[in-house]
């Protein structure tokens, strides 16, 4: 571990308060940027900083992830259109009535009905990615639920319809959606990526 | 099913009219090194005053209220842009706000400079929008699109936003393309039509005379898109001046009347419920009956084949401005064509096609500006600028530069504008030797759509020459 590693910054959180620890940024000189005839363009501004971020309401359902579950969430209002509707994405309140929703868990519902509504594979990717490439996104429908979770698979080639299972990083979670990942249905234990299981 | 209620549904009536008189670009280009911002917005503000021909201060004089379109200030590490750019223009005390939606930015900074001298607020407001994307390399360029996705939920996933709105368009070519060889042909049609009009605009930098098998042999981005299918990522600047009537006719004689209007959809397409189609104006519910059984699997509206927030921009506009159908009451459309299929989603979106059959607009022949398969006129010319694919998306300034090339043509000034020999001389391009005015002839009403993303915000707005403006449909 580089010494930048070990002393970057961490957070704790005490009283509803961030404790910063650590270095959250580090400083690198500038350099000039210069053309063809030698003159002065203008100069590159280095940034190295780590940003801190809160999921709230939300941190329910990474944080199941890491335990091998899907918590979706449920509007439970007799007095809202939608109540009954269940929403993955997880979402903390009903965006119809904006009451707080009910956290429900729907891994065995995913693991029964999730089927590929559509897919994308994706030779390229952005800065910080750590996916292996070709990415292969794909949008998976269950049965009761409203909406089409976005996701990726990480064994086979995805098609329409296919029948796909969640599978969690529960041994070295990352606590980020990339903790959850699908497989076509019928997958090996011995075939799931490094650190993953059917939860 | 989700439903929208009466006053959702209301067709805006704004206080007063209101008119573009003017609009000016920049030269666009994938890189611009040898300029600041603030000189590229100088460009398209100084532009925009000779067309009228008034001197920059001249004009200055008369705007109230400043509205910038600037979408990415993390691209270039500079907060509050829009007050480094105000200033430049030394456009103080002027009230100013900076406007940031996506892709559509650019549509959206209109819509605002529209209802606030719609409002009375202001008689003459400034619509300025920029871009500039040069200033990181690609993939680095990339993390910061993505980060216009949801940050949790989606930008982890590859950190990169074409696969997010790729999905959709897989979608679609399954659904409605039916994978078809000659529905693949048809996508590469657009981008031949954009980048070979591009061709004879000296503001554009992706004009290319490619053919099909061109755009059909490019690298694949993601599968059935290829790189010839994508948009340009582009700096440049382009403006608009907008005022109430009174002042609109002591500028210019012949303002244009503008009605912008806006919709919105989820930012995360997983987070789409499913609803009835919205009619336009020129649909029944005939229009989709049994749609699921002639396209399989495109039970769900609008799944992820269709873009709610167009449909609703257009039945905003369409309401307000007694458009009933767009291929018979317009003369040529700009669109988003930020890729080739979402071209095609967008006509059946605003109504030039039903859903489902947006390929025969390509392939009747009615978007070229002269329809191959007639050799006559086509019947609603789309992006004669070029487009995204082969104009310029310099993402702040797209929307507004769509609607500055539809004025031109309504105002039957196309061709002085875009085979000026100086202009292309200054942008250091060379004018084609078989250089040809694309002016549509005749143009009476345009329309241009600005698209942020995966659908989260759509505009439309609709200029008519003075001489044949529409009634309004709704009370």
């Amino acid at each position: 571990m580089s010494i930048e590693e070990k002393t970057r910054g961490k957070v704790r959180v005490v009283n509803n308060r961030y404790k910063f620890e650590g270095n959250f940024h580090y400083a690198s000189p500038n350099s000039p940027m210069i053309n063809e005839s030698g003159k002065l363009v203008g100069v590159t501004n280095p940034r190295d900083m780590t940003y801190v971020h809160t999921y709230g309401g939300e941190a329910v359902f990474f944080e199941s992830l890491s335990q091998g579950k899907l918590v979706a969430s449920r509007c439970d209002n007799d007095d809202c259109r939608s109540k009954g509707s269940i929403f993955m994405p997880f979402r903390i309140h009903c965006p119809d009535c904006l009451m707080r929703a009910t956290q429900v868990d729907i891994t065995d519902i995913a693991k029964r009905t999730g089927k590929i509504y559509s897919f994308m594979i994706c030779e390229r990717s952005g800065a910080f990615n750590t996916l292996p490439k070709p990415i292969k996104f794909i949008n998976i429908e269950f049965e009761g639920v409203c909406t089409i979770l976005m996701g990726y698979l990480s064994v086979g080639t995805p098609v329409m319809g296919m029948r796909v299972v969640p599978i969690f990083n529960t041994k070295k979670p990352t606590y980020t959606i990339l903790d959850l990942s699908w497989v076509p249905e019928g997958t090996k234990k011995k075939d799931l990526p490094k650190n993953f299981t059917f939860g | 099913m989700i439903t929208f209620s009466d006053k959702q549904l209301k067709v805006p009536k704004m206080s007063k009219p209101v008119y573009m008189v003017t609009g000016g670009c920049s030269k666009f280009d994938r890189s611009m090194p040898d300029k600041r911002t603030e000189e590229i917005c100088i460009d398209a503000l100084t532009e925009a005053s000779q067309f009228i021909g008034m001197k920059p201060r001249e004009l200055k004089e008369y705007i109230h209220t400043c509205y910038y379109g600037h979408f990415a200030d993390h691209f270039g590490d500079q907060l509050l842009g829009e007050s480094v750019i105000h200033d430049r223009l030394g456009l103080d005390p002027l009230g100013n706000i900076g406007i940031k939606t996506g892709g559509a930015t650019g549509g959206s900074t209109l819509w605002e400079a529209y209802k606030t001298v719609a409002s009375g607020y202001s008689d003459c407001t400034l619509a300025m929008g920029w871009e500039r994307m040069d200033e990181v390399p690609t993939d680095e360029g990339n993390h910061l699109i993505s980060c216009a996705a949801d940050k949790d939920w989606e930008t982890p996933l590859g950190h990169i936003y074409t696969g997010y709105y790729a999905v959709m368009a897989q979608k679609y070519w399954q659904v409605y393309g039916k994978e078809e060889a000659s529905f693949r042909r048809t996508m590469a049609e657009i981008a031949v039509k954009n980048h070979n009009y591009a061709v004879m605009n000296p503001h554009a930098h992706g004009g290319m005379r490619i053919t099909v098998e061109d755009v059909l042999n490019s690298p694949i981005v993601a599968y059935p898109l290829r790189a010839l299918d994508a948009c340009l990522m582009s700096v440049g600047a382009a403006c608009a001046i907008l005022c109430d009537e009174k002042t609109a006719y002591k500028l210019t004689d012949t303002p244009l009347k503008i009605d912008v209007t806006a919709g919105s959809h989820t930012l995360r397409v997983a987070c789409r419920r499913d609803m009835e189609i919205p009619l336009l104006p020129n649909e029944t519910k005939e229009t989709y009956r049994e749609i699921d059984k002639r396209f399989p699997g495109g039970e769900r509206y609008p799944g992820f084949t269709g873009f709610l927030a167009a449909r609703m921009a257009a039945y905003y506009a369409y309401n307000m401005t007694g458009i009933h159908d767009p291929t018979e009451d317009l003369d040529l459309v700009e669109l988003h064509d930020a890729f080739t299929i979402s071209d095609i989603q967008t006509y059946e979106d605003i109504g030039i096609r039903p859903y489902g059959e947006g390929r025969t607009y390509v392939e009747s022949g009615d978007c070229y500006h002269t329809n191959p398969k007639t050799g006559g006129p086509g019947k609603l010319p789309a992006n004669i600028s070029g487009g995204l694919l082969g104009c310029m998306h310099a993402v702040g300034a797209t929307g507004i530069m769509q609607v500055v090339e539809v004025g031109q043509h309504l105002w039957n000034r196309w061709g002085e504008m875009h085979g000026d020999e100086e202009k292309w001389k200054r942008f250091g391009r060379e004018k084609p030797k078989d250089w040809k005015n694309l002016q549509v002839k005749g143009a009476k009403r345009g329309l241009a759509i600005s698209h942020a993303g995966v659908g989260s915000h759509v505009t439309c707005t609709i200029l008519q020459h003075p001489d044949h403006v529409l009634e309004r449909r709704c009370p």
